[in-house]
């Protein structure tokens, strides 16, 4: 990830004109939501039940999950391509306990720690040795995934605990929300207090804006992107044991693509790939639409599952493009004067990054 | 300052932790098994053999993963049956065959209200709520080539029994030699549980009187590798010079001992025979290496599922055992313990009939 990404903006400065920008980039995904909404909706009767709502939003759990980590690291300017690995790993050491008659309830923390360690190993990688995040967790992603099949082989372990996996396919105190999606809500709160409301948070933007700047004004830098890296894990390793119980299958191939579908939504929630902006309710919408348009798709008559991953793809792709098209769009009208910007009306919202960075 | 900026994330692990920790007694593998013996059949309600198949059947069916050339063919079986009774067949398949990447599709198309659903199980256990929560919709559930758990299925279409595989490829190896002469098997691994079945009910077939004259040598293992195949064939012909058959039943063995034997002088002398797709092995029957060999036509295992679906979605059938239905062009089929409905003996492919294969 390009450290120097937003050289000129200091983090105390434009925040302003950015926080303005975020609150355009989340009514945007808002909009979009309703668009789906009424396009799903005339595509089938089914679509606006409550029974999409349940089925939609278990199936989304694991990612929703992923992403809110996911989210912190990629607002410090960092990527965490292993999580799908991880969560087969944690998936993978489950089943392995459960084997051994080791109780569930000792088993989870065993997975929450095996999750923490993947995190510390890619975190102490990048901070340490210096290596960036994006080859390192690629290679994680082959390592941890290659882990789970040492681990448990072809192999599923499919007679985990009714309680356990009735808590986690079942819904919450007779509504439509599944439990997993309690468990998320929670955890995404959790999650936003500590980006947006604590001091913790602030470090992640000021890394992630200048990492530079951030280490001369006395932030612990390397410090602070381990512990994101062994947040992304552990939250990896949750979503591993909830996708175990919810399936009643721990096995090494489950999840397999998850962090393509997680990076989009953090990057459509709003979250610059470079680092240093974005808010975790806008990851949040973002997890809404996608859950939207795969329900969509899915109650669509005649589209194969390969349009869902066509769509998550043109959207990650979009949503990094769009704001790089406006910026050069303004660039070239500040430029020239005459508006050969794709969107003039659009050119006259703040600059979100430098121009130099476009290069 | 240092402080409150490092206590932040470790409180959010705790709460991670804490999160898990909502349950209050240890469950164990032992402690605790699958009690659910409902099964996803309403075997309360009675079977109508006189009943008529209904026409406008919607019924849709799920390979294990879209673009796997077996699978197509075995869906192409089903769309022909569909095609026949008047219904109307959609086929939804996940783009990955990891565990759970079924259970999304299920839940969409259980939402669109189809009469039936016939699938391919990745993972037995894995699909099972999804399915137990369609046939709870009125949904029936067929599964076919591989099985589901058979809680969450009505019936299931088996390509063949193990028992009729073992034994027919002994009988049809014996026609070839005459009844008369030493044999050997080229196996997989020492521990493939298909083949090892297999080589079981050869054995027990061999013990019979009509083949006092025939003589097992040796059980060979290629592991399912092309080139240690191709050498284990080669020691086997070196080591038995009065070797009169091979039986390989597995696909990879039977094409690599078919390769070695082409080139050899004992091309034709030495009779070769197994479990083999038409396109791998036509080129060695129609030089004269191969004169014949078996497997189940996967054409049929769809059509069966088909009509079975059908059978079911109509009332002729409940899934009890001993019903009966006529599958189209297979004629009438009953099922068996279980729920499980056997395809029959393996399909033998030669010189007369290969062309007309294509798998």
């Amino acid at each position: 990830m390009p450290a120097d990404a937003a050289v000129a903006e200091a983090p105390a400065g434009p925040r302003v004109a950015w926080r303005e920008l975020l609150g355009r980039w989340e009514t945007l995904i808002t909009a979009l939501i309703i668009v789906v909404f009424i396009v799903g909706s005339g595509l089938s009767p089914e679509f606006l039940t409550a029974d999409s709502f349940t089925t939609a939003s278990l199936d989304l759990s694991e990612v929703a999950l992923m992403a809110l980590a996911l989210a912190l690291v990629v607002v410090a300017a960092e990527i965490d391509l292993s999580i799908a690995s991880v969560l087969a790993l944690s998936s993978a050491v489950m089943a392995e306990l459960w084997n051994a008659n080791l109780p569930l309830e000792l088993i989870m923390p065993v997975c929450l720690l095996v999750g923490a360690l993947c995190g510390a190993f890619n975190g102490l990688l990048v901070t340490g040795l210096g290596l960036p995040s994006l080859v390192v967790t690629i290679g994680t992603l082959a390592l941890f995934r290659g882990l789970a099949f040492v681990v448990i082989g072809d192999e599923s372990v499919t007679d985990f605990s009714v309680t356990w996996t009735d808590r986690a396919f079942g819904n919450f105190a007779g509504t439509a929300i599944p439990n997993t999606i309690v468990l998320f809500a929670v955890l995404a709160v959790v999650f936003g207090v500590l980006l947006h409301a604590t001091s913790f948070g602030r470090s992640i933007y000021a890394i992630g804006a200048n990492e530079e700047a951030a280490r001369f004004s006395g932030l612990r830098v390397k410090r602070i992107k381990l512990t994101l890296f062994v947040l992304s894990g552990t939250m990896a390793a949750l979503a591993g044991i909830v996708i175990s119980l919810r399936n009643s299958t721990a096995a090494a191939n489950v999840g397999q693509g998850f962090e393509l579908t997680a990076v989009a939504a953090v990057v459509l929630g709003g979250v610059s790939i470079f680092g240093g902006r974005g808010t975790l309710p806008g990851v949040v919408l973002a997890l809404v639409l996608l859950g939207g348009i795969q329900k969509a798709l899915g109650l669509a008559e005649g589209v194969s599952s390969y349009w869902v991953q066509i769509v998550i793809g043109g959207l990650l792709i979009g949503s990094v493009l769009g704001p790089n098209l406006f910026a050069r769009a303004r660039e070239a009208r500040i430029g020239s004067s005459s508006a050969r910007g794709l969107w003039p009306s659009r050119s006259e919202e703040p600059m979100p990054r430098p121009p130099e960075e476009e290069d | 300052m240092r402080l409150s900026r490092l206590r932040a994330p470790w409180a959010v692990l705790g709460l991670v932790l804490l999160s898990l920790v909502f349950a209050a007694c240890g469950d164990t593998k032992d402690d605790e098994k699958s009690t659910d013996s409902g099964s996803a059949g309403d075997s309360s309600a009675k079977a109508d053999p006189n009943a008529e198949l209904k026409s406008g059947l919607k019924i849709v069916s799920m390979p294990k993963q879209l673009g796997n050339p077996y699978e197509e063919i075995e869906h192409g079986g089903v769309e022909k049956a569909v095609s026949e009774i008047d219904g109307e067949h959609t086929l939804v398949g996940p783009t990955d065959a990891s565990a759970s990447s079924q259970v999304p599709l299920i839940n969409s198309e259980v939402q669109k209200k189809p009469d039936a659903l016939i699938i391919a199980g990745n993972d037995p256990n894995a699909v099972a709520p999804a399915l137990k929560n369609a046939a709870k919709r009125g949904v029936k559930i067929v599964a076919m080539d591989s099985d589901v758990a058979p809680d969450a299925r009505t019936v299931f279409i088996n390509q063949s029994s193990s028992e009729e595989i073992g034994r027919d490829e002994v009988r049809l190896l014996a026609e070839q030699i005459g009844g008369k002469g030493e044999i050997a098997i080229l196996s997989a691994t020492a521990n493939a549980t298909n083949q090892n079945t297999w080589i079981k009910f050869m054995k027990d077939e061999l013990t019979k009187p009509e083949y006092k004259d025939i003589k097992l040598v040796k059980v060979a293992f290629g592991d399912d590798d092309d080139q240690k195949s191709f050498q284990e064939t080669q020691g086997l012909l070196s080591a038995y010079p009065n070797l009169k058959g091979i039986i390989s039943p597995t696909t990879v063995g039977i094409s690599a001992a078919a390769r070695y034997l082409s080139t050899s002088p004992k091309k034709g002398k030495v009779k070769l025979t197994g479990l083999g797709t038409p396109n791998q092995m036509r080129k060695f029957v129609k030089d004269g290496t191969v004169e014949a060999f078996e497997l189940w036509n996967p054409e049929d295992v769809g059509y069966l599922a088909g009509y079975a679906a059908a059978a079911l979605a109509s009332g002729q059938i409940t899934g009890a055992e001993g019903e009966k239905f006529k599958a189209g062009k297979l004629g009438e089929r009953s099922i068996a313990a279980n729920g499980e409905i056997v395809l029959g003996p393996p399909t033998r492919f030669n010189k007369e009939n290969i062309d007309d294969f294509d798998f």
